[in-house]
């Protein structure tokens, strides 16, 4: 990192928390300044002492979804208002343990569930490029509090884009790692055959590092891949959709700007080769029948007797008016519409329409998808429709919003690692990102191909 | 598909929530509206095809059969409402 004596941890965090502290986009749900100087000030001693940590001098933010122990872990939802996390969350605790400092938890859409950060209980995060636009979402302020100089990195969460698409419209990376490469012990569960921990960093030798100190196996998540790690060789193929670059809602200067990293590539040598792949049209109902399904499911423990709101077990006749009377009172619109939604896929009589039908769909865009990773080292891909949009735009149709996620649900459908990179800018100014997609494990070669783009320049 | 009135309420009911009647009427048509968009999905072809259940590459990673360090219950029990003795108190569940 920074520290070579030139500046000390205590002076960076200040130097940080000067900016977390203003909340200008609405990047924080909470800035924890005291504890984030204290903190800085062992680890110069430590610096001092010549035994400092792997992530000594890096100040990172944490999604206010992913638990801290003694906070108000929220997911920017009212109903977990007041709830304390009895523990740290896996990856909190493993950077911490390499003496990262903690600066703050950031803004998201409740739950996870939204592609613009404008369903948070917290009110919406805005773009620092042009403050009438989203930061994107569901990690909307952990994007926005590295983008407008808050901390080095953010630790985020990615179920369906959640890390790459607001990565996209700040200019920042975004890393969605395989699903089951980093612990999940300490979210707030979404969906969880597809939740990530993603992380968000304008460099991606931090991202590197930062995936090594908080991946692999976890006691306390049985899920997490137990393996060995992926070789690191060089991108010589690359294939991308024909379809994803004639889809309708494609900005034109998102489509120039794919053109051009696609002719680029092929003056360097590199084999890239349009494809077909029908099923790609079938991507967002997939994922919105599934992830609708086991969000109601995993939202059924906002109960408000165990935590949270709980103002209406006072009030309430019985039991059941008590579940109801809470969860009206404390969820948000769109998670009541998700919860809806996939409590109708799951039910007796639509569950095998629906429910079913959608994971054979899944099984089936996972194994082409597997397929065309046999013959090419990645898959290339605009990562969003349009640049950062305007606030309020896309909130009347919620069929709208969701077709914003058109390019991100892929990776996450196949539980496969992606990355989000800056490949330039439109017309406004706006930053314009590309998206790689690798087989199982291979973030490796996603890092590598991040590092090789940014250096070819454009 | 349209969402009648009948399965709007009984779905609402599994799912605990509820609705004025202003919110019914805004939800009734966003729901029939995105039950209309996934049923593109009855297009795939998906005959012959197993469901995909597991999206884990692990298969049953157990530890060792000893106790372990488990969250204290008065800490636990401090995020609830109300409690008494150690316990959670619940609304009245049978008259």
């Amino acid at each position: 990192m920074l520290l070579n004596g030139e500046l000390s941890c205590t002076e960076l965090t200040r130097k940080f928390l000067n900016k977390a502290v203003l909340n200008q986009n609405n990047a924080f749900t909470k800035v924890f300044e005291d504890e984030a100087l204290q903190r800085a000030g062992e680890i110069d001693q430590k610096i001092q002492n010549g035994k400092p940590g792997r992530l000594a001098g890096l100040v990172f933010s944490v999604k206010d979804l992913i638990s801290v122990a003694k906070k108000n872990v929220t997911g920017s939802s009212k109903i977990l208002q007041g709830y304390v996390a009895p523990y740290h969350a896996t990856v909190v605790n493993r950077m911490l343990d390499e003496d990262a400092i903690l600066i703050g938890m950031t803004n998201c859409d409740e739950f996870g569930m939204g592609s613009s950060n404008e369903n948070s209980y917290y009110g919406p995060v805005t773009n620092d490029n042009d403050k009438n636009r989203v930061a994107g979402g569901s990690s909307g302020g952990a994007a926005v509090s590295v983008q407008e100089g808050s901390c080095h990195l953010a630790l985020g969460t990615d179920t369906g884009g959640s890390v790459r698409q607001p990565a996209a419209f700040t200019g920042l990376f975004g890393l969605k790692p395989t699903y089951s490469r980093i612990s999940r012990y300490g979210l707030l569960a979404y969906a969880s055959s597809f939740d990530t921990v993603g992380i968000i960093a304008n460099d991606v030798a931090d991202l590197e590092l930062v995936l090594q100190i908080v991946e692999g196996p976890d006691g306390k998540d049985s899920t997490v891949y137990q393996g060995g790690k992926s070789s690191d060789k060089e991108i010589e193929s690359i294939a991308y959709f024909r379809q994803a670059l004639e889809s309708e809602g494609l900005q034109e200067e998102i489509r120039e700007n794919f053109q051009n990293v696609i002719d680029r590539l092929k003056s360097e040598g590199k084999r890239v080769e349009a494809i077909d792949f029908p099923e790609a049209e079938h991507l967002l109902e997939t994922y919105y029948i599934l992830t609708t399904a086991e969000a109601s499911s995993n939202l059924s423990r906002y109960d408000g007797l165990r935590y949270g709101h709980g103002d209406e077990v006072e009030k309430a006749a019985n039991l059941i008016e008590s579940y109801t009377n809470t969860r009206t009172e404390g969820f948000g619109e769109e998670v009541k519409r998700r919860i809806f939604l996939g409590t109708f896929v799951l039910s007796a009589s639509y569950h095998d329409a629906y429910y079913t039908k959608a994971q054979k769909a899944r099984r089936m865009i996972r194994d082409k998808t597997l397929d065309i990773l046999e013959d090419f080292d990645l898959i290339l891909s605009p990562v969003t429709p349009t640049t950062a949009f305007g606030i309020g735009t896309h909130t009347k149709d919620p069929i709208e919003m969701y077709l914003s996620d058109l390019f991100t649900v892929h990776a996450s459908v196949c539980g496969l690692p992606a990355i989000s990179l800056p490949t330039g800018e439109d017309n406004h100014g706006l930053p314009i990102g590309i998206q790689a997609t690798a087989g199982d494990f291979e973030e490796e070669k996603l890092l590598n191909f991040a590092k090789y783009l940014s250096n070819l320049g454009s | 598909m349209e969402i009648n009135r009948e399965l709007f309420d009984k779905i609402a009911g599994l799912a605990k929530l509820n609705f004025s009647e202003d919110q019914r009427e805004a939800m009734m048509e966003d729901m029939s509206k995105i039950i209309t968009w996934v049923q593109k999905l009855e297009e795939l072809d998906t005959r012959g095809v197993e469901p995909l259940v597991n999206m884990s590459h692990e298969l049953n990673v157990t530890r060792e059969d000893k106790p372990a360090e488990h969250l204290d219950r008065e800490i636990v029990l401090r995020n609830a409402p109300r409690t008494k003795d150690g316990f959670i108190m619940v609304p009245k569940v049978i008259d």
